[in-house]
């Protein structure tokens, strides 16, 4: 990727985290901490990688993407309307009665969004059956997925996982969101060792370990994960929960909890965006 | 008269349909011999997914088939589709209302020998509380053929419930099968037996024996759950009594939807014949439903009871 294309992501990213304040703020609940952790990956997936056309979202041989961990639909709806699929103005009727976007991604109701998901630990399987789909009818799509670091402590998603690595496929391409905190606190301390490497190592998988705010690396693992053609990638995203939000970074508490326009305007200040008439 | 199970009549329903459509997937949780989709296995391997003992993920992997063009046959047990995968069912195939259907196998207390723990007595219960869910229980090996071609050009999820051991076969091959649409089987003026899966051949040998007694019933095949046939409910009610009969709990399932459509539409005394709100256990099927009284007797016994309290109400 060279320098502009960068810099131009990072654009995207910047206005991204500055749209999920703002749509959270206005929505008075939804989840910061993750979408923040997460909003790198997916400027990258819909502003690089994938093979979308918000004229044409239903075509067939696109890219596929399933936000498994669907509590951080404000961050997929601000890729979907800064590519073009909705208005941005949509992203201001966030959980309000009548709008589009649900607190949890609706396939149905979204343009652009491929899967309904938010309860945890079926968007790795419902990628899988996509990706089974593609092979079966010899199409060349991707299909990506992210999945929480918390949402590994459903036993769903292994199930998926071995699916995945038995079914060979190199179609689908995972990020970890390994931002380490869960509504109750550190991952660790709730369950489990972390040591995602490992473990899905173990189950067959294709593992990259990248900072997942560095675009330049979540590129070189996409590059490498797309060599691998007989078995799935899991690319272990490490990343900060609250990411580009100093008082929101490292804190459980902003898991699930919305800032309040003037924790929204100080919020969009640090990100050096601005939000005229608050 | 002759027996066929009606897992059967599915597996050779679903390779027929295989064969005429390029679009079926088909996915089992390590029980394709006993589901029959092995059949389908076997011609179709490319189309065919082993998910391993994994019901839930089966769920949702064939609601990512569905989301990609695909029309998934989810098949296990009627337990595990309903019980263990019932929130990937709800979520991830009925939210969103892609084409899986979930043909589960072995419902009821009719799965015999293997106890308590693998009889579902709940499922319809559950299926057709779902929002975007139709429920479809054939009647016998006809009406599955003729169902599962229904269900897989009908846009949507869909519950098919099947059972274990062979089953009388009552229709012939004259015999249309529509989502929706109860068939008469029986006219009658005392009572209406509105019944649905194995129940109906046992309706038709009750109606017989009161037809002795010299009591006149309808007898209903209600082989669709959801939606129910309100327009058959209300016939039925004209004669002042409904009687259902299923292999389910008397909570949630047929009687209860009935139940529904009666009290909405056109209130009639009611009795309930089904599972009395318990397990099963471990038997052979036909000592188990005797035990647990899902027989013509049963029926009778109930229909006359109903018409007791008619006469003096």
């Amino acid at each position: 990727m060279d320098d502009k294309k960068l810099e131009e992501l990072k654009e995207i990213a910047k206005e991204s985290r500055v749209w999920i304040i703002k749509s959270l703020a206005e929505a008075k609940s939804g989840h910061p901490g993750g979408s923040l952790s997460c909003i790198d990956i997916l400027t990258y997936l819909y502003f690089h990688a994938m093979n979308v056309d918000p004229t044409n979202p239903d075509d067939p041989d696109r890219d596929r993407f399933v936000l498994s961990k669907g509590h951080c639909a404000p961050a997929l709806y601000t890729v979907l309307a800064l590519k073009g699929f909705f208005p941005k103005e949509e992203l201001l009727k966030l959980r309000k009665l009548g709008s589009i976007l649900q607190g949890h991604p609706d396939a149905v109701k979204v343009p652009g969004v491929d899967a309904s998901t938010g309860s945890l630990g079926q968007g790795l399987s419902i990628a899988n059956g996509m990706a089974l789909a593609g092979k079966l009818d010899r199409k060349d799509y991707t299909v990506y997925t992210i999945i929480g670091d918390g949402e590994t402590e459903e036993g769903q998603i292994w199930e998926a996982a071995m699916t995945a690595a038995h079914y060979q496929l190199g179609n689908l391409i995972a990020f970890l969101d390994y931002n380490h905190l869960q509504i109750d606190g550190r991952i660790e301390d709730v369950m489990g060792n972390g040591n995602f490497t490992n473990r899905f190592k173990a189950f067959g998988w294709h593992v990259i370990d990248i900072d997942g705010h560095d675009l330049q690396a979540i590129d070189e693992a996409v590059k490498a994960a797309k060599q691998e053609k007989d078995a799935p990638t899991m690319i272990i995203a490490h990343t900060v929960k609250g990411k580009g939000v100093k008082f929101m970074e490292h804190v459980a508490d902003w898991h699930g909890k919305a800032p309040s326009y003037e924790q929204a305007l100080e919020a969009i200040q640090l990100l050096g965006g601005t939000w005229e008439g608050k | 008269m002759q027996k066929i199970a009606t897992r059967d009549a599915y597996g050779k329903a679903l390779l027929e349909l295989g064969r005429r459509y390029e679009n079926i997937v088909v996915l089992d949780a390590d029980l394709s011999k006993s589901t029959k989709t092995e059949l389908f296995a076997k011609e179709f391997p490319e189309r065919f997914f082993q998910m391993g003992i994994a019901e839930q993920d089966m769920m949702a992997t064939a609601a990512g088939l569905a989301f990609c063009g695909k029309v998934a046959f989810a098949s296990t047990f009627a337990i595990f589709a309903t019980g263990r995968a019932f929130e990937q069912i709800r979520n991830s195939i009925c939210y969103p209302k892609v084409n899986v259907k979930v043909c589960a196998t072995h419902a009821g207390i009719t799965v015999g020998e293997d106890g308590g723990s693998h009889q579902s007595v709940e499922d319809i219960a559950l299926m057709r509380s779902i929002p975007n869910m139709t429920v479809v229980v054939p009647a016998d090996a006809v009406s599955t053929e003729k169902a599962v071609e229904a269900i897989y050009k009908h846009q949507g999820p869909v519950y098919l419930r099947l059972g274990r051991p062979g089953v009388p076969v009552i229709y012939d091959d004259k015999y249309q099968f529509e989502i929706g649409k109860a068939t008469k089987l029986k006219d009658g003026s005392d009572a209406a037996v509105i019944a649905t899966g194995i129940m109906v051949s046992l309706a038709l040998d009750a109606a017989e024996m009161l037809r002795e007694e010299g009591v006149s019933i309808q007898v209903w095949d209600m082989s669709t759950i959801k939606p129910l046939d309100v327009e058959a409910v209300k016939e039925a009610a004209k004669t002042g009594a409904i009687i259902t009969a299923e292999e389910h709990s008397i909570i949630g399932g047929l009687g209860g939807a009935v139940a529904e459509a009666a009290a909405a539409n056109s209130p009639c005394l009611m009795g309930f014949v089904g599972i009395e709100d318990t397990f099963g256990e471990s038997g052979t099927p036909n000592e188990l439903m005797e035990k647990y009284k899902l027989t013509p007797e049963s029926i009778r016994d109930k229909v006359k009871e109903i018409l007791a309290k008619k006469s003096s109400s």
